[in-house]
């Protein structure tokens, strides 16, 4: 690193401990700011000092999920370069560079948006592709669009890179095409298929020809064993997969991770088949950096919760599960898991409208709430747009006496809590910046750990 | 009664939760002792010309709309002689636009569209995004408002003497200068709207479902009784305090 990068990255360093000391949060993206300020040129610097290089992970969903889980099986082997704040624009990665001095190896979660550019940038050794799915189509716009921006950047990447991803997701299966260096994964166990695509699944016709898949099986919204019956474009063959799965209520899943290596029986500590995408793409992201089967397998076993992703803690008497919703997809799998694992009587949902969340609503209406709604008895509703929650809810049926509407998020808690008898479980489920605020909530009473503690750890 | 709602393409037009509208107008409808059966209309199944008491049809991303615009030109005159014959219609979005005359693409490529609404949509370089809020313009909906949210690339221009579905009070509408939104022929409503549209807009949810009764009795259309709508209130006054606050500027 040249003197003035070393300068610059003091400096800016500083701002991050200021900006914490003075109470702004996690101070998590100013450093990059301001870095990004004095030299745009800087993240190529940050990225080309590390000795192992650096691995992208991306996906409309779980991109965090599987960066922590990659975290726990990659942690062993290398000192990271880690942006588990999930700060993951351009921005947050220089800090978390900025900030990773003698770090070996950089593994960055990337918000899909700003992946092609940062595929440019940091040169990878490895980019994992996870999933595309509708979200947020105010600030993303439509999936298509994503896709070819995905494309252009991966016909530019450098041969060596490796390419790993969702085989399950047609139309990020077929972005490695052509590649030399990839590892597709995917589920095999069609016991745990779906009997029919969700409402909301999106990319259901031939990305080929047009025509609808037909489904072998479905199992996460349109992930799943897919072919065409009209130009025969179907699921590649899997690099690594998982099979017999067994999921543990609430609790977690497990699996066999099978690999060219060999086959191994996986424990995860999160629950729902998402999870099993997530763990998935994490343990393929380490065996195409050449950890062993084994030590990903303990890897995986070795890792709890993302926060705010099935993340729980203890109150007294009471236990809040958080639930991170954020799109129809997302939230579908949130509450197949709640519903497989056991709906808590009471919940809380809360809806903000921030650029974070998603200005525009109306995904909430695309989202399969039923199960919840048949199995809940009760339900505080929150947040910004609360009100859209209600309206959401009654109109799918759900007794007005048995809903209420607290607008301030920590009230909401509190409610749920006074709702939910002693040794209970309240189920909470925030949209992005809910959750932030309901973490913070949780850390003020210190019920759970900032997530910015590790930063400086 | 029994109100028939005939839903086009349903698997290929639903990107802005369009069945939250449907929804709306099954409880609504119910609420009144009236039964709504919705019938999915798409490319394998038949449109007859007053088989349906109220259409709709909503939006979907370029691709889904491509593939069904050639199906929904095919049923042009059975869309304009329902409507003629004094059904119900309300488009979203993608199908306000297909529901005109047509879609000139950037490329100069042009869609032939249905021809109920008079206007043309031509594709813009910059997508208009935000919260919206109108002012009806509908004699049905004097002094009344219309909150929702928009988001698309065409601008759509109405013909001299084309009737609005309301003035734009924030937001962009149907072209981001005109300062109008929407459109309405006899009973039929295209909007770029969406939110969805109804549950935050009751009334006019209520005044849909009370042309779908009058195209199923053949009387003229009579108000219908009113509901509590507290809930619904509230969010139309979220959803209206965010466009003054954030909506787009028409330039």
């Amino acid at each position: 690193m040249g003197a003035r990068l070393a300068l610059e990255s003091s400096a800016a360093r500083l701002v991050g401990r200021l900006s914490r000391a003075a109470g702004r949060g996690g101070g998590t993206t100013l450093p990059g700011k301001l870095v990004w300020k004095l030299d745009p040129g800087a993240l190529e610097l940050l990225a080309g000092r590390l000795p192992q290089g650096v691995v992208l992970v991306s996906a409309t969903n779980g991109k965090t999920t599987t960066t922590a889980i990659a975290s726990s099986i990659l942690g062993s082997a290398y000192r990271l370069a880690w942006n588990n704040s999930g700060a993951n624009l351009a921005s947050g990665v220089t800090s978390t560079l900025l900030a990773a001095d003698g770090a070996e190896l950089g593994l960055l979660e990337v918000d899909e948006f700003a992946l092609p550019e940062m595929m440019r940038r940091t040169r990878p050794r490895a980019v994992c592709l996870g999933n595309l799915f509708r979200d947020q189509l105010d600030r993303y716009g439509e999936l298509e669009h994503i896709a070819e921006r995905w494309r252009d950047a991966v016909a530019e990447l450098p041969p060596e890179t490796t390419l790993v991803a969702n085989a399950d997701d047609p139309l990020v299966a077929t972005l490695p095409e052509g590649r030399d260096r990839v590892v597709l994964f995917g589920v095999d166990d069609p016991r745990r298929a779906r009997p029919a695509l969700q409402h909301a699944s999106d990319s259901k016709y031939c990305v080929r020809c047009g025509h609808p898949y037909r489904y072998d099986a479905a199992y996460v919204a349109h992930l799943g064993a897919y072919r065409c019956e009209m130009c025969g474009h179907a699921r590649p063959a899997l690099d690594v997969a998982a099979r017999e799965i067994e999921p543990d209520g609430l609790d977690g899943v497990s699996f066999v991770l099978h690999a060219s290596s060999g086959s191994a029986r996986v424990r995860l500590a999160v629950p729902g088949l998402y999870n099993v995408y997530n763990a998935l793409a994490a343990a393929s992201l380490a065996l195409s950096l050449g950890i062993a089967l084994d030590d990903v397998a303990a890897g995986i076993g070795r890792f709890s919760a993302a926060f705010g992703r099935f993340e729980r803690f203890a109150v007294p008497d009471r236990s809040v599960l958080l639930v991170l919703i954020k799109n129809p997809a997302g939230a579908n799998e949130a509450i197949r898991t709640l519903e497989d694992g056991g709906v808590p009587p009471t919940l809380v949902v809360a809806l903000n409208d921030r650029i974070a969340d998603g200005r525009d609503v109306s995904w909430i209406w695309d989202v399969d709430f039923e199960p919840l709604l048949e199995r809940a008895d009760r339900i505080v509703v929150s947040g910004e747009r609360a009100a859209e929650l209600a309206l959401r809810f009654t109109y799918a049926g759900f007794p007005l006496e048995r809903l209420e509407l607290v607008a301030g998020l920590e009230d909401a808690l509190d409610r749920g809590l006074e709702l939910t008898p002693a040794g209970g479980e309240l189920a909470v489920l925030p949209t992005y910046t809910a959750m932030l605020e309901l973490r913070a909530i949780a850390t003020t009473r210190g019920l759970t750990r900032p997530y910015w503690e590790d930063d400086d750890a | 009664m029994i109100l028939r709602v005939g839903h086009l393409y349903p698997e290929y037009l639903n990107i802005y939760a369009d069945r939250g509208n449907i929804a709306v107008l099954t409880r609504r409808a119910e609420a009144r002792g009236h039964e709504l059966t919705v019938e999915p209309v798409t490319l394998e199944t038949a449109l007859v010309s007053g088989a349906h008491d109220l259409l709709y049809i909503g939006g979907g991303q370029d691709r889904e709309q491509a593939m069904i615009a050639p199906d929904l030109a095919e049923r042009a005159g059975a869309i304009r002689e329902s409507v003629e014959g004094g059904a119900a219609l309300l488009a979203v979005c993608g199908g306000y636009q297909l529901l005109g005359r047509g879609y000139r693409g950037r490329d100069g490529s042009w869609l032939e569209g249905v021809g109920l609404f008079p206007h043309e949509t031509v594709a813009g370089d910059t997508r208009m995004i935000g919260d919206v809020l109108l002012e009806s313009t509908l004699p049905e909906g004097r002094g009344r408002t219309i909150a929702g949210f928009e988001n698309h690339a065409g601008r759509t221009v109405l013909d001299d003497g084309a009737e609005a579905l309301g003035r734009v009070v924030a937001g962009y509408g149907n072209d981001g200068s005109s300062g109008f939104e929407g459109c309405r022929v006899r009973r039929a409503v295209g909007t770029y709207l969406h939110g969805p549209l109804l549950p935050r807009n009751p009334w006019l949810a209520d005044l849909m479902l009370s042309w779908a009764v009058a195209h199923g009795t053949g009387d003229e259309p009579e108000p219908l009784a009113a509901l509590g709508d507290e809930l619904e209130t509230q969010a139309h006054a979220v959803a209206a305090e965010r466009a003054r606050r954030r909506g787009g500027r028409p330039a």
